[in-house]
This record gives structure tokens, C-alpha cells and sequence, in this order.
């Protein structure tokens, strides 16, 4: 999860936070680490540059992007899947 | 009508130096732009995390806005319908348009699409003050003191706006200015009259 952690700090320009900044089970919007809509496509973006995983049903965001262990959880099924 | 309005302070971010009212507060020899910017961004200790996720236009504008207001400015005094924001530049958001085309041969960012307007700036000052006024952002060749005198002042004297954060902010390829000003009705301590002469006095204080 660390490695995600740095993607998603990298893809979404959080200078000021480091990896360990972010809790797995911390909320990824709002009062969380407080990301926006824009960012929510960024993160999709980051799904699909890094790990090939398209994101085909939108309603499946706000669950996929809960925290970092829901988005960890998403990428390993999908490899899983694809395997 | 009261007619007289003031330029109640200045600021000028420039070939690596950052002026407050004509004098140098803040200088870095990075030849980036977008470092310079955040080396600025982190000497005037902003606080604002979402600096980093601007273009470099906004950050140069939000940076600009922010140091002039810096001790010049009491938000106290107006209610935020009253304070608008006019600026204007010869690039409009093409560093931005440029990098965002650049990524559209891959995957297109999102973050990037959304700062391809200029006025985009407009909005990142508002939010970040909660300023709800008149604006307006201008694309013109060079720094118009004449157009921004009578916008301004129409403005001002219309009671549309009470203040109003005016001025000039552009960027491309590495070469960055922003020139703002304080637009206020009464006088302070180190204000001038509000006029196209010492606009254009300001501007070519550091610009040439």
C-alpha cells in the first residue's frame, strides 16, 4: 500500500504529504485527506496509466476510492481477475 | 460621484523577484518558473495545500494576490460582494492549453484541463478569500493602464465594487509576470491616486 501511496501523492501533486501521512483506512474525500471531484478523475487516471484497470461503472467510484485499502483491494481482484 | 480612488499597494512577481510596494521582499535564483513560484509559495509560508495542484498561473496569481494583500488589506472592512477582481495578460492560459494538448496524446489530465482558462485564476483567489464580486479577466497585447483605469474606476465609482484586486498576470514558456494592485475608495498611509500614470509608473518600476 505504501506504493500507492506514493502513486497517489505523485498523480495528484500533494507536496506536502508523505506516504505515511496517509492512514489505509483513512477517508480519501472530503474530511479525509479532503481530495475533489478533479481529483476523483485523477485517481481514475491513475488506475488506468499504472495498473491497465478501467473503471466501467462510475457508481463504483465512491466505494473504489474510499480509502487507499478499498483502491488496494480493487487493484488486487482486478489482477487477480486478469491473472 | 466621489471620483478620487487609490492605489492602496502593489505587487510585482518578476525574473526571480517578488516586490511589495516597490521594494524587493523576496528574490530566488531558480530558473523554473514553477519552482521559483513554490520556493516563493513556501518563504511567505502560505499554508494553502492547494497551491500545488495549480498551473502556473494560478500560483502565480494566488501568490501575487497574496502578498499584496499581505498587511495591506482588512477583510473586515467590506462585505465579499465588495471586493472584485479585474485582470488581464497576452497569453491568456496557453502554457497551460500547451501542457494539457501534450498530455492529451496519452491520457488526458483531468487536473490539467480544468486550468485551461484564464479567469481560472479569477477563481482560486475568490476561493481562497471568499471574494464575491465583479470580475472579469482581459487578454490584450501589453499592460493597458488606460483600460484598467476606466474599468476600475466605473466599477468603484458605480458602487459596484467597493475595492477592487486589478492588474496584470501571464505566463508562457518559462517567462512569468504578475503586476496587481489594491483599488480602494479612501486614502491610507502609503496609497497613491488611482491613475493610468502611476499604474504605468508601478508596472515599469521592475518591468522596464
Amino acid at each position: 500500500m505504501s506504493d500507492l501511496k506514493s502513486q497517489i501523492i505523485a498523480q495528484l501533486n500533494l507536496q506536502d504529504t508523505k506516504p505515511e501521512d496517509i492512514g489505509d483506512d483513512q477517508p480519501l474525500f472530503v474530511d479525509g485527506l479532503g481530495l475533489d471531484s478533479i481529483d476523483a478523475l485523477e485517481l481514475i487516471v491513475l488506475l488506468q496509466q499504472q495498473y491497465k484497470i478501467k473503471l466501467s461503472n462510475a457508481e463504483d467510484g465512491p466505494k473504489v476510492f474510499k480509502t487507499v485499502r478499498t483502491m488496494a483491494e480493487y487493484i488486487t481482484a482486478h489482477q487477480a481477475q486478469n491473472a | 460621484m466621489k471620483t478620487a480612488n487609490y492605489i492602496s499597494a502593489s505587487c510585482i512577481i518578476s525574473n526571480q523577484v517578488v516586490y511589495k510596494n516597490g521594494l524587493p521582499v523576496f528574490e530566488d535564483n531558480k530558473p523554473d518558473a514553477s519552482e521559483f513560484l513554490t520556493a516563493a509559495y513556501r518563504h511567505f509560508d502560505l499554508q494553502y495545500p492547494k497551491f500545488f495542484k495549480m498551473d502556473n498561473l494560478s500560483k502565480l496569481g494566488l501568490l501575487a494576490n497574496e502578498i499584496l494583500l499581505q498587511g495591506s488589506f482588512d477583510k473586515e472592512m467590506y462585505k465579499p460582494e465588495d471586493v472584485g477582481i479585474v485582470l488581464s495578460n497576452a497569453n491568456s492560459s496557453l502554457d497551460t492549453d500547451i501542457r494539457y494538448y501534450e498530455t492529451t496524446k496519452t491520457m488526458p489530465s483531468p487536473a490539467q484541463f480544468v486550468y485551461t482558462l484564464p479567469n481560472i485564476v479569477i477563481g482560486e483567489i475568490s476561493i481562497r478569500h471568499g471574494f464575491k464580486g465583479e470580475n472579469a479577466f482581459f487578454i490584450f497585447d501589453d499592460f493597458d493602464a488606460v483600460f484598467i483605469e476606466q474599468y476600475v474606476s466605473n466599477l468603484i465609482n458605480n458602487n459596484i465594487l467597493q475595492c477592487c484586486i486589478c492588474g496584470w498576470v501571464d505566463v508562457l514558456d518559462g517567462t512569468y509576470n504578475a503586476t496587481l494592485f489594491l483599488i480602494e475608495k479612501d486614502k491610507s498611509g502609503n496609497s497613491v491616486n488611482f491613475t493610468k500614470e502611476n499604474l504605468n509608473k508601478i508596472y515599469q518600476l521592475q518591468n522596464g
